[in-house]
């Protein structure tokens, strides 16, 4: 996709909240990201190695949770994980189901310090 | 001096700013009442050959202007210019996708009161463009027969968020391995609530009746709007 926007943003948002919290450098990024955004993991981490060298969060660990599709069967109410290409409710074959994760593209958490 | 570290939790999705500029993008259509199509599709496969289809079937109901998106030129405008139609071009300058802020710029320059459907012709690419809220009321997409029917599966994400899809170059589906069998498959486990429109947008329009019902599903997306307002 376009990684290194997203990593841009990524990084505007969370030096801004370390900023606001008096803080001077990011040591950690958490990041939620759900298996049917068609992010890559390689593409955002070399995104990250690129655009931190120089930022607040020189140095920081990357900690990205990938969440896989879940989904809840409005019909019978069944709730279960899938992969990208099957939503149907596997109990009951409904398409009337609704998307619970998986479309996740989030930033969780960061971990800062004031050196 | 020890060193602290703090934890900040966030908690706010990466595309924040782009989803809150859509909802404004939303707002102000809505307020006049105005539907918004983003159409997506690759290069070539007849998203602005769908639009002048669209303009032509549509053109003496409702009031249509359209938004181009490009990387670069404005071919895209100038074609739908010259049917009289306004349009607004959209360079992206190397983004693969339009963003709420873009399409924003474009809406400030068009009449938002003298209009009934704005159609967004979104940057040819299959991935990028599914993860932008625009502000529209409606994602569709456009497949074209030479693409191949293992699109589906190898891009399944735009073909789950198109509330239709249809499917273009209909005509030339004798002369290419387009597996319509694997296709109708794929969109039954993806997304069976999808229309699928199979027509031919350059063909005269009163020559193929997948072009009548793919504008009579959409003119009824824009009533209902219009009523709703």
């Amino acid at each position: 996709m376009h990684e290194v926007s997203l990593m841009q943003d990524i990084l505007a948002a969370c030096e801004k909240v370390a900023r606001e919290n008096g803080q001077t450098r990011i040591t950690k990024i958490s990041l939620i990201i759900g298996e049917l955004t068609e992010v890559q993991d390689f593409a955002l981490e070399f995104a990250f190695e690129a655009l931190t060298s120089e930022s607040m969060a020189a140095g920081a660990e990357l900690d990205v949770t990938y969440l896989a599709p879940e989904s809840r069967c409005k019909v019978c109410e069944h709730t279960y994980q899938h992969d990208r290409f099957t939503m149907l409710c596997p109990q009951c074959g409904s398409f009337e189901v609704e998307l619970l994760h998986g479309r996740e593209l989030a930033i969780d958490s960061i971990e800062a310090e004031e050196e | 001096m020890k060193e602290r570290v703090t934890k900040l939790d966030i908690n706010t999705p990466i595309l924040d700013l782009n989803d809150r500029l859509a909802a404004e993008n939303r707002a102000l259509c809505d307020e006049h009442g105005v539907f918004v199509l983003d159409l997506m599709a690759s290069p070539g496969a007849g998203k602005t050959s769908t639009i002048l289809a669209t303009i032509d079937m549509l053109r003496d109901r409702y009031r249509i202007a359209v938004i181009e998106g490009d990387i670069a030129s404005s071919v895209d405008a100038d074609k739908i210019k010259a049917h009289g139609i306004p349009a607004v071009q959209i360079n992206t300058g190397g983004a693969c996708h339009l963003e709420a802020a873009m399409v924003r710029r474009a809406l400030e320059t068009l009449d938002l009161a003298e209009l009934d459907l704005i159609i967004l012709e979104n940057v040819g690419n299959l991935v990028c463009p599914t993860e932008f809220d625009l502000g529209e009321d409606a994602k569709v997409m456009i497949l074209s027969i030479p693409e191949g029917d293992d699109k589906a599966l190898k891009y399944p994400h735009i073909f789950q968020i198109s509330e239709a899809i249809i499917l273009n170059k209909y005509d030339t589906i004798s002369v290419f391995d387009f597996d319509e069998g694997a296709f109708d498959e794929a969109i039954a486990r993806l997304n069976p609530k999808a229309p699928v429109f199979r027509m031919a947008a350059t063909k005269p329009v009163a020559q193929d009746s997948g072009i009548a019902a793919w504008t009579a599903w959409l003119e009824e997306r824009v009533k209902q709007k219009g009523i709703a307002q």
